[in-house]
Order: C-alpha cells, then structure tokens, then sequence
C-alpha cells in the first residue's frame, strides 16, 4: 500500500509521541491539516500569530520538556517563524518547526507566498533542511526530532513542498536513528573530571556557576544534594535561575548585569570557579579581563564549541550536566567551607536586593505577593523581557514547584504571554503566571484570544510604567535623560508637535482594562501596593472561575530603576548600587 | 594570567560534508555570520558520490581557529573535519592567465617564464597567450606577481586550493 505524505506525516507525529502541534494555516499546508483534522489523541491548536505560535510551543517545551511542534504555511506564515527559532536556538530548546513551501516545481519561481526559508533560519537554527524526495520524508522528520531532542537541543525546520507531500509512497517509519555527522556526546572524560575534583579539593573559596543546562537537563535535585555535600555557595545565570531553591541558605542570587552585589562579588573574590551549562554570556561575565580574577575555572558544557570561547578556561569538560554532577557525587567526600560562606553571608547582609520605591506600585512588592500567593501551589511563571523580567529574577522565590520561563539568550520582547500559553496548554494542572512590561505585552497580545478559547485561567500581571523601561534606564544613566523612542505615552499632533502625556495622566492606550473585557475575560489596575494581594487573589480566583486569561495591571513609576547594575562591558568595581 | 597566541596564521581545513543542496552555503554562511574570513573554498564529490570534500584555507589567530573548528564540527552536515595545516599533504591550485596585446618578443618572455615556473601555454591567438599552472598557492602568487608586473592587460582566474594526506612525501 502506499500513502501520501501528508498522511504519513501523522503516522510520524504520532510516533514521535507528539500530542501538541501549535499549526496556523495557509495555501501550502491546508492539505496536511486535513489529515491531521480530528486526528485522535493530537491537540491542535491556533495561535493568532505565528511568532505568538512558535513562543507559545517554546513555552510548552520549556514547561513540559517536551519537543514542541510548529506547523505554518510557506511564505509569510515561514517568516514569522523566525524570531521564535532564534530565541529557541539561543536558549536551547527544542522545537521542530514544519513549513509548507510551495511546490518544487515553482521553487525560485517568485511564486506566491515562497521564500527560502531553509536559508532565511540556515544561521539561527541547530538544523534545517528541506524534504526533496518523498522517500526521504519519514527519515528526515525521524532526524528532525533527534537532533532537536539530544546533545545541546535546539529548533529544527523542516521545510515540506507540496508535491512531495502529496506523492503516494512508502508507509513505514523508521524506529532507528543514525547521522553520520552528528554524534552527540553521552559520557564523561573521568581524567578530566578528577583533575578538576583535584583542584576542588584545594580550593579554599571554591563557587558553582550554574546556568540553563542544568534546568534544560533536569539536574536540580542532584544539583542541591552536590552543593549541600560539598557546602558551595552556588550563583545562576538568568536561565540557571531555578536550578537550586533560591532560599537554599547557599544560594545567593544571580550573577551578572542585574544580578546581586553578593553573586559578582563570589566571582570577583573566589579562587575557584565551576561552571555548569553556563556559556559565559557577556551579561554574565561583564568585562572578560577582569571577570574571576582569582579563580581557576572549571567549564562543564554539553557543547564543546562553548567552552574557551568567551573565557579561557582550566579546566574544559564536555558532558550533559545531569551526568557530570552525578560523577561529581559519586567521585567526591563531603567538604566544608565555613569561613567563606560566613565571608558571603555577611556580604549579603550588607548588600540585600531592595528596590528603593517612593511613588507607584514597588515591584519587589509585586514579586513578593506573587511569592505569598502562590506559596504552596505549582506554578509556572513565565516572564518577557525588560525590567519586570530582572525584578522576577530578583524576586521571584523559585524551587522545584516553583519553575520560572523566560528568554534569556535572544531577549525577545512578546515572549511572556505565548510562553504561558503553551506553557498551560502542556501543564494544565499548574498555575500559569505570566509577568510583562507594558511594551513586550503589546507585541503579542493578540493570543489573549489563544487564551480564552483554549480555556486558560493565565494571571497576566503586566508591570506599566509607560515607557521602555530596560532602555529609559539606559538613557537616564548614559543620555542625560534624553528618552528617544522609549515613552509609549507620548502623543504627536497632527502637525506633528509632541505632547507628552506623563505618568501621571492616564492617556496611555491600550486601555489593558478594556483590553481584556474585550476579550471577555477581566482587567485590573493596582495603583498602591495595599491593593495588590487581595486584587491579585481576585483576578485569580476570577480567571479559575471562568478559565480565562485575566490582566492585572500594576502602575509602576518609570523612574524606578532596577539595580544593582554593572553596565554593558565594564567590571565587578563598576557596579552601581 | 590565562594568556593566548593572537598572532594569525594561514591555516588549513578538509571537511567531509553531506553532498546536499545547501551544504556549501550553510558552511560559507556559518563562517560569514561569525565574521570568519574565508581566503580560499573548494568542494567536490568524492569517491562515496553522497560526500563532499571541502579545502578551506583561511587566516587565523589560536583561538578563533579553535573556534572555527569546533563550529564546523558543530555543524550537522559535517561528517568529519581534518586540520591538515601541518600535515603532510599535496596541495594544488589550478590557475588561468590570459595575456592580451604582446609582441613577438613578450611571447619569447612568456614562454621562458612559463617553462621555470612549470606552467603550460594551452591556447595561442596572434597576440595572446593563456597559461596554465597547476601549483602551491605561493609558486601562483609568484607567478601572478610578476606577469602583472610585465603586462597590462591581462585576465586571471583561480581555481581555488585543493588538497590531499600525502602517502610518503612530506613536501607540498
């Protein structure tokens, strides 16, 4: 017997164990989408924009650890796609991404709605590659999700013309996987984790730096139980965020830009640093020449490509971080480190996060009643980029209930409301809480609609404070103030005079009240942070009522700066407080 | 304290790739996107017609040639990646030069510095001459230095290097 493409590919799907797709259609796939239509145990569902569709599938991988599926149409529907890849690629999840294309025949025709998609993500993609011959379709959708799925995972496209799909031919699927180019490492050179182990041993103000590889490779229990035995006092990235309970008594804080004073200065003053899943970002590391000046540097990576890149280091590893910490726990007696973890608590005495907050809502304050609200519930947080984004990971109490999404690598603004969409779609028996800025909500707001028709009850809570605060803050500090581009609430008349609206008066479109009423769900405004528990409990229990995404809207003054912060390229001694 | 080489230096790479539309481009377009520049790029099918071998030739400092490696490695396309920068191996570049508008006595020249320098006169008109040389990037270099020194009007194509292990001779 022989079948079409299109209905091989839901054989495939179901193989792969896929039970989500996220699929937007169009002219190239409508085809597909009738095979898939009322295809038993595959849940489809319809973003309303593609770059909503593909945040929203990053989400669902994220939270379920699960390979999230894309299918769009050729063209446009492609080309929306490729943000998405991007911020996947960069923070390593895995996605596959199938694009109808126009069929072969009028490739390079100019034709309607094609694009060289293949070559427009070649460069922010783990893999791409279009499926030519109808034969080679059930092998390389088979591949698409290995190299997603193992080694360093990241997105895959795979571009379908639609004569290939349509072509009747084999039926089978392959069980088995081989790419001669692509071996992804599974072990650990023992040689090198022991003449690291050896420098542990003698280190007297030794550090962890954990990054995203630790959560992407679901190693936080070995993690904690390694720190506890050997009494490290450990510091994340913005994507290790998570990775151990952030009350742990020897977690202290994020590292970095807007990390705390305690975790720059761990690295600034310890004599030994192991690093895990941590590519040594330039957020992290600020300026290279002084970055850990004392410290020998052990570098656990799953990528060898990441390591001696940014920093030259000691000792490189190449391993997944699940297996190095549990060689590590297996190869190591435990340790003590009293003086210098006293050293470091003091430190932190000295130096605790606070936002200073004189006028608006404090967005500590919003952290914290999250903190209280969703104490003994799990629940996903996901967050956009910007300001709120730093004040989540300042603030936000994160553990294994606790789980925190976010675009750490790319900084893709219109992340957090489709993250929370894919993220609840995987995970219905979690609480979802997205947390925005009032720029990066509106540039996906549309999947509220995504939202409320797949019955979501998402807390949205969006942090307004009229402007683009993350770049306000850079033209407060670097531009005398001058804020080019970054105030929301400014109107130009028709002759084209600037009539600034301010704080204060509330001119500020969209209206996020009437946003979500039109969405038939509710909005709410906090202005004092009297009101924020029991208007935060409200719009909860609202949204659990009617299974709806709610909006609360938190009025936040723009001058409320986010700090500490080290400025782009500068060091530990240049930090501001 | 953690100190590396910046000196740059020509290096070389073979790589077996996947003979597939798009190989060529996703390995020239990795090496733009990361600003890695490519001095010379040769592919052709190989004895198995489903691989491709590339010569790259490029110019480097340690560790960004380190780093260029372990990307290409990175790439799923690429099935294996030799550094033959100090292997022993031949390495050869087929180079065209046509000469236009020279006398019975620049002919005479032509063919004098043709036989020293080993390359061939493979097309003759009434007052041209096209050249072959199949040699090492320098001997070509050498070659084109000092037929552009005699002559203005001139045509030169460039094959590319490429290039293989050596059995027993170790010269290039």
């Amino acid at each position: 017997m022989k079948i079409s493409g299109n209905k091989l590919f839901v054989t495939a799907l179901k193989k792969e164990g896929v039970d989500t797709v996220f699929g937007y259609p169009g002219g190239m796939v409508v085809n597909l989408l009738d095979e898939l239509y009322n295809a038993p145990g595959i849940n489809m569902v319809l973003p309303r924009h593609e770059q909503g569709l593909i945040h929203a599938a990053d989400g669902y991988a994220r939270a379920t650890g699960k390979v999230g599926v894309c299918l769009v149409t050729s063209g446009p529907g492609a080309t929306n796609l490729v943000t998405g890849i991007a911020n996947a690629n960069y923070d390593s999840i895995p996605l596959v991404c199938f694009t109808g294309q126009v069929p072969e025949y009028l490739i390079g025709n100019d034709a309607f709605q094609e694009v060289d998609i293949v070559g427009i993500t070649r460069n922010v993609a783990k893999f791409v590659i279009m499926v030519r011959d109808r034969e080679m379709l059930a092998q390389r959708i088979k591949e698409a999700f290995y190299i997603a799925r193992s080694g360093k995972p990241g997105p895959v496209l795979v571009d379908l013309p639609a004569d290939v799909m349509a072509e009747l031919g084999s039926t089978s699927y392959p069980t088995e996987v081989t790419i001669r180019g692509y071996k992804p490492n599974t072990s650990i050179h023992i040689g090198q984790l022991k003449k690291a182990l050896t420098l542990l041993k003698r280190a007297k103000k030794p550090m962890f730096l954990i990054g995203g590889g630790v959560n992407i490779a679901g190693a936080q229990a070995e993690l904690t139980e390694l720190v506890e035995k050997l009494e490290i006092p450990v510091v994340t990235s913005v994507m290790g965020r998570g990775a151990i309970a952030t009350d742990h008594r020897l977690y202290f804080g994020n590292i970095g830009m807007h990390g705390c004073f305690t975790a720059n200065r761990i690295a600034n003053e310890c004599d030994l640093m192991v690093s895990i899943g941590c590519r040594f970002n330039d957020r992290v590391t600020g300026r290279i020449a002084t970055f850990a000046p004392n410290a020998k540097i052990i570098h656990i990576d799953i990528e060898s490509a990441a390591i001696s890149r940014n920093i030259i280091v000691d000792i490189p590893i190449v391993s997944d971080a699940k297996l190095a910490i549990t060689k590590m726990l297996e190869l190591t007696k435990p340790m003590k480190h009293e003086k210098w973890v006293a050293d470091i608590v003091k430190w932190q005495e000295k130096y605790p996060l606070s936002v200073d907050c004189t006028s608006g809502v404090n967005p500590q304050k919003i952290m914290e009643t999250l903190n209280e609200i969703y104490a003994d519930k799990d629940t996903i947080f996901t967050s956009d980029v910007g300001q709120h984004q730093m004040w989540a990971n300042q603030y936000l109490r994160l553990d294994d209930r606790h789980r925190l999404i976010q675009s750490g690598g790319l900084g893709t603004m219109g992340f957090g409301l489709p993250s929370a969409v894919g993220a609840q779609i995987g995970c219905r028996e979690k609480e979802v809480v997205s947390i925005n800025g009032d720029g990066g909500f509106q540039m996906n707001m549309q999947e509220l609609a995504t939202g409320v028709v797949e019955s979501l009850p998402l807390v949205n809570v969006i942090l307004n404070n009229t402007f683009l605060g993350m770049v306000r803050q850079m033209q407060t500090q670097f531009h005398k103030g001058r804020f080019a581009l970054t105030n929301l609430n400014c109107y130009k008349s028709e002759t084209g005079e600037v009539i600034d609206k301010g704080f204060e008066e509330m001119e500020y479109v969209p209206n996020f009240v009437k946003v979500a009423e039109s969405y038939n769900s509710k909005g709410y405004r906090v202005t004092k942070d009297e009101d924020l528990k029991s208007t935060i409990e409200e719009a909860r229990a609202y949204a659990m009522e009617h299974k709806r995404p709610v909006i609360v809207e938190c009025m936040v003054s723009p001058d409320q700066l986010v700090m500490p912060w080290i400025p782009g390229g500068k060091s530990f001694d240049d930090i501001l407080l | 304290m953690r100190e590396v080489s910046n000196i740059k230096k020509k290096r070389w790479v073979s790589l077996y790739v996947e003979n597939r539309i798009g190989v060529m481009a996703r390995i020239a377009s990795m090496m733009a996107g990361k600003s890695y520049n490519i001095d010379s790029i040769t592919v052709g099918k190989t004895e198995d017609p489903t691989v491709s071998r590339m010569t790259i030739g490029l110019s480097s400092d340690d560790p960004t040639f380190e780093q260029i490696k372990k990307q290409l490695n990175r790439c799923v396309e690429v099935i294996k990646l030799n550094d033959i920068t100090d292997a022993p191996t031949h390495m050869k570049e087929i180079l065209f030069f046509k000469i236009h508008d020279c006398s019975e006595f620049e002919k005479g020249e032509i063919f004098r510095i043709a036989t020293v320098f080993g390359a061939k006169a493979i097309d003759y008109g009434i007052d041209s001459v096209l050249l072959e040389c199949v040699a090492t990037e320098g001997k070509n270099n050498d070659l084109i230095k000092l037929l552009m020194e005699k002559f203005k009007k001139v045509e030169v194509v460039r094959g590319g290097i490429v290039a293989i292990e050596s059995i027993s001779m170790t010269d290039r």
